[in-house]
């Protein structure tokens, strides 16, 4: 019986702010865009991905890209990227800054998975910041985990090498 | 005729907006094309729309002990597909999930129909199956049955992550790990690093010994007399390191069907540095039992503790060490403090698979009481 009133008073407490709330969402893709390119983003580009880039990409993420094309923002030499990857169960979406094949700046943009959530914070994407990829498509750097959330620390940690790989391949184009 | 005029309507707007421009480049209309197919998957349900609304996922872990017990001789080999677990979630909206968790260890449950109940040395259980709730960016909520937010490998134990082919004694009869319980929980993310964690659910049910690991009743028809509360606060503000506090407590650990068995209180501490290539686990999880019975077993204090440093050799090789004490009799009159010394390596060919070999030495205080030495090989995997 003592268990009786507190679960009685558990869905009224828990269900009522869940459906006004979106707060896995930190940034709308377009906002971190236009934060990206000081307010003024440009016009979204198409990077078509053919078997051969395919097959790259897949040598990064651990399997085949989701479509066959992306989409990125390109002015001079640098370049944004919004990109989804899944940590556990649920993709994670990251911001990805790239400015003369260094990172810029890497943000979680959206978080849906119930665990992990630290690798939104600044003290991890920091890390991020300056790194370059070697010949063999690895960052020039290690990137300290997070415990517990293992998986979506080398779900970003995929994402940057995407990043820069892909920053790459556009600007040599 | 509305056909017609929205026709005409975009007709004009074009030439609005355009002026008249030449016809765009093939080039142009993909980039337009590209656009508005990405307009229609946000307004569809974007990343959580579709098929990615449900998941899949799981671990597994075989392995072989090649394990004697010292004090007579006798030997313990055995290969056993430990844990075979399969994860299920479905995504709700952005904001609701569900998660669940179901596990058969040591791959087989059979009845024998015999009428004595199943003999097999398996059991099918249901670890999680939770509804999770995002009420803010500072909090979410969650109902049903999780595991416990307690200790290191509670949470967190898929093969890889780990060292040491068997999960460490210290948790596995203090914490208890695995733990789970059904009730609710919330999860406040605090800034600077700092999370909580407050839970109100079932309680264990320990018997006349007064064993805390038996004490788990699964939510398998619970005894529901006594329920316990948890409450846990993490730091993770640098990478690669995490400390955390646990204290869960119960009034009656018994569920009122145990004489001299009363109030009982966990409490647990430990920290996780990875750093580069060198890492290090120290946890120490102390249970007090309140009552004349366990006051007169000495199981009144049971506690355990361990350290683990360990180094990565590249990106797939790791050794490790393990050093560690534990008593669920710390009070009785004799000395009861087992210690342990685990020493290994994992191989991951692949990030989510591993491949595990370690040696253990057990040394208990006085002869005559089970000291299992040996080696232990394992195979696991999660995705």
């Amino acid at each position: 019986m003592r268990f009786a009133l507190p679960i009685l008073l558990i869905p009224g407490w828990l269900f009522a702010p869940a459906a006004a709330a979106a707060p896995g969402v930190y940034q709308p893709p377009a906002a971190f865009v236009r934060e990206a390119f000081g307010g003024n983003a440009p016009a979204p580009k198409t990077l078509w991905i053919d078997d051969a880039l395919a097959r790259e990409i897949g040598a990064i993420l651990g399997h085949p890209p989701d479509g066959r094309r992306l989409r990125y923002w390109r002015r001079g030499a640098r370049t944004a990227w919004v990109l989804d990857e899944i940590g556990k169960e649920r993709p994670i979406t990251v911001g990805i800054v790239v400015d003369a094949g260094r990172i810029e700046r890497v943000q979680v943009l959206a978080f849906r998975e119930s665990r992990g959530w630290e690798v939104r914070h600044p003290f991890f994407t920091d890390q991020f910041r300056a790194a370059t990829l070697t010949g063999k498509h690895e960052l020039d750097r290690d990137i300290d985990g997070i415990s517990g959330a293992t998986l979506s620390v080398r779900a970003l940690t995929r994402l940057a090498r995407l990043a820069l790989f892909l920053d790459a391949r556009v600007n040599a184009s | 005729m509305l056909g017609n005029k929205l026709v005409f309507a975009i007709f004009l707007a074009g030439m609005a907006t355009a002026g008249w421009a030449a016809e765009p480049t093939t080039e142009q209309k993909i980039e337009i094309l590209s656009a508005e197919i990405e307009q229609l998957k946000q307004q569809v349900g974007g990343a959580s729309g579709g098929p990615n609304r449900v998941s899949v996922g799981g671990y597994g872990e075989l392995h072989f002990n090649n394990l004697e017990n010292r004090k007579d001789g006798s030997g313990r080999d055995m290969i056993d597909f430990h844990r075979f677990v399969l994860f299920f979630g479905y995504a709700f909206s952005d904001s609701i999930r569900f998660f669940s968790e179901v596990e058969i260890e040591h791959a087989l449950v059979k009845d024998n129909n015999n009428g004595t109940g199943q003999t097999s040395p398996g059991e099918v259980e249901l670890e999680q199956a939770y509804l999770e709730f995002d009420l803010s960016p500072m909090f979410s909520a969650k109902g049903g049955l999780f595991l416990i937010p307690v200790g290191i490998l509670n949470e967190t134990h898929e093969p890889p992550t780990f060292y040491g082919v068997e999960r460490n004694n210290v948790e596995s009869s203090i914490v208890p790990t695995t733990w789970w319980e059904s009730g609710a929980a919330v999860t406040a993310k605090l800034g600077a690093g700092f999370s909580a964690d407050l839970a109100y659910h079932s309680g264990l049910k320990v018997g006349n010994n007064f064993q805390i690991r038996g004490g788990r009743q699964k939510s398998a028809s619970a005894t529901a007399n006594d329920p316990a509360y948890t409450g846990r606060i993490k730091w993770t503000g640098v990478p690669g390191v995490e400390w955390a506090m646990t204290v869960i407590h119960q009034k009656d650990i018994g569920q009122g069907l145990v004489p001299d068995l009363g109030r009982a209180t966990l409490y647990e501490s430990h920290a996780v540095v990875n750093r580069g290539r060198f890492g290090l686990r120290a946890l120490y999880a102390q249970w007090q039992l309140a009552g004349d019975g366990p006051a007169a077993a000495g199981a009144d204090k049971q506690y355990g503790w361990y350290v683990e440093p360990s180094l990565k050799l590249g990106s797939q090789w790791g050794v490790f060490a393990r050093y560690s004490r534990r008593d669920t009799q710390a009070h009785d009159a004799t000395a009861s403090d087992m210690a342990q010394i685990d020493v290994g390596v994992n191989y991951w060919p692949h990030p989510q698979v591993v491949i595990k070999a370690d040696v253990q030495n057990q040394k208990a205080p006085l002869p005559g009481v089970d000291e299992i030495d040996g080696f232990n090989l394992g195979i696991g995997y999660m995705f």
